[in-house]
């Protein structure tokens, strides 16, 4: 069982959102923000693991090479040039499919991993965290989130996702059970939120909303929700405490009336998922 | 000697593109010949690597000189590896570049500019 916590929009607080409703239900947590992995900080459990992520890139051996361009020629990505007699590789670019080794008809390209990333793995007291982290500098998040989707399993997993509607996001939230769409009341997190939408509706993954720094008072969100008969599943008032406690790198939960907020939450989620299993 | 220069319209009066792997069009102009071709720059419609695919495209022409604004850093690699001198353009017209160059008055750009300058409004760089 996966649930997704996704945004559209940055800054919402999906990390606060995953990692509080991981350690209220007592689920696994993986954040696939890989380029910026925080949640950690809050969960700050002990690293056990650590594994290299790497993607095949092409070596050419100009010896065998006849120059026959075939290689330069399939590349989809121009990872691949042709200049001065020389197979040029822009590794950066090569998103490592394989197809100029495929066509050399001389064996002059063989593949070499070349290292883009890692996965630490951890234990909080309770529940197993991931977290995948993309080198700086890199360009391709997809292959680290694939590897850690790989290392899930079939334990009940919260996913923390990166922000807006991107390849690393349909990566992450593929084949997840339920995703959670996190908002906040402002017309920014409206626009986006609805491109969220969008995004699990075309994928059909059963989904709610949680509204954070919402207020009392009705607001642009849940005027959306209601009109679009969108279930949302819990909200998160705009308050002091909140932000006291993540500025010191604390969980809501570790507070007696937010850890009954994220329980509430849960189990409206895990009703969710068994409604739509229906 | 094939000069080419980066250019926003398919033709010989046409201004000057100051990007290199996002301009439309490439203008090549053949010293011996003295003639004029105008080819679509294969980069615009790359999903990535547009100045990548830019510089192999001068290549395959057998371009030896570029005149442009800003080149990337892929570009540069590409370009450097295929010993094409690049020249900075000074604002003028096709016509004008050229005979700028043939009178060794235009500058070499030696440096890259950061990946994807060339991307309109990108924090409002060109």
């Amino acid at each position: 069982m996966k649930i997704a916590v996704l945004s559209g929009k940055g800054g919402t607080g999906k990390t606060t959102i995953s990692t509080n409703l991981a350690k209220a239900m007592g689920w696994n947590y993986v954040d696939c923000d890989v380029e910026e992995p925080n949640g950690f900080i809050f969960l700050n459990p002990k690293v056990i693991k650590t594994e290299q992520v790497s993607i095949p890139v092409p070596e050419i051996d100009p010896s065998k090479c006849i120059g026959c361009q075939k290689c330069v020629n399939i590349c989809q990505f121009n990872a691949l040039a042709w200049a001065n007699k020389d197979v040029l590789l822009f590794d950066k670019l090569c998103h490592g499919c394989g197809a100029c080794s495929l066509v050399c008809g001389y064996g002059a390209i063989s593949e070499v991993d070349r290292e883009i990333g890692h996965i630490d793995v951890g234990n909080d007291e309770q529940i197993t965290c991931m977290r995948g982290t993309l080198n700086i500098g890199e360009p391709m998040a997809v292959p680290i989130i694939r590897d850690l989707k790989k290392m899930i399993g079939n334990e009940k997993t919260i996913i923390d996702c990166s922000p807006g509607s991107t390849c690393s996001v349909v990566a992450a939230i593929e084949g997840v059970d339920y995703a959670v769409l996190v908002t906040e009341p402002t017309a920014f997190g409206l626009h986006d939120l609805k491109i969220a939408i969008e995004l699990v509706r075309t994928m059909n993954i059963p989904f709610g909303i949680i509204i954070n720094r919402g207020s009392h008072e009705k607001d642009l969100i849940e005027e959306h929700c209601e009109k679009e008969k969108i279930n949302i599943i819990g909200k998160v008032m705009f308050d002091k405490d909140v932000a006291v406690l993540y500025s010191k790198g604390k969980l809501l939960v570790e507070h007696e009336k937010y850890k009954e907020l994220f329980l509430h939450i849960g189990k409206k989620v895990e009703g969710e998922i068994a409604c739509s299993l229906l | 000697m094939k000069i080419a220069i980066t250019c926003v319209k398919k033709d010989k009066d046409s201004m000057i593109d100051e990007r290199f792997g996002r301009c439309n069009y490439f203008t090549i102009y053949d010293t011996e010949s003295k003639s004029f071709e105008h080819v679509e720059n294969k980069g615009v419609t790359s999903a990535q690597g547009a100045g990548i695919a830019a510089g192999q495209q001068l290549l395959d022409h057998g371009v030896e000189a570029l005149i442009t604004g800003h080149v990337g850093p892929n570009a540069m690699k590409i370009l450097q590896s295929g010993n094409v001198s690049i020249y900075k353009c000074s604002g003028k017209n096709i016509k004008e570049e050229i005979d700028l160059l043939l009178d060794n008055k235009l500058e070499n750009i030696n440096n890259a500019v950061p990946p994807h300058s060339g991307m309109r409004n990108r924090h409002g760089r060109a």
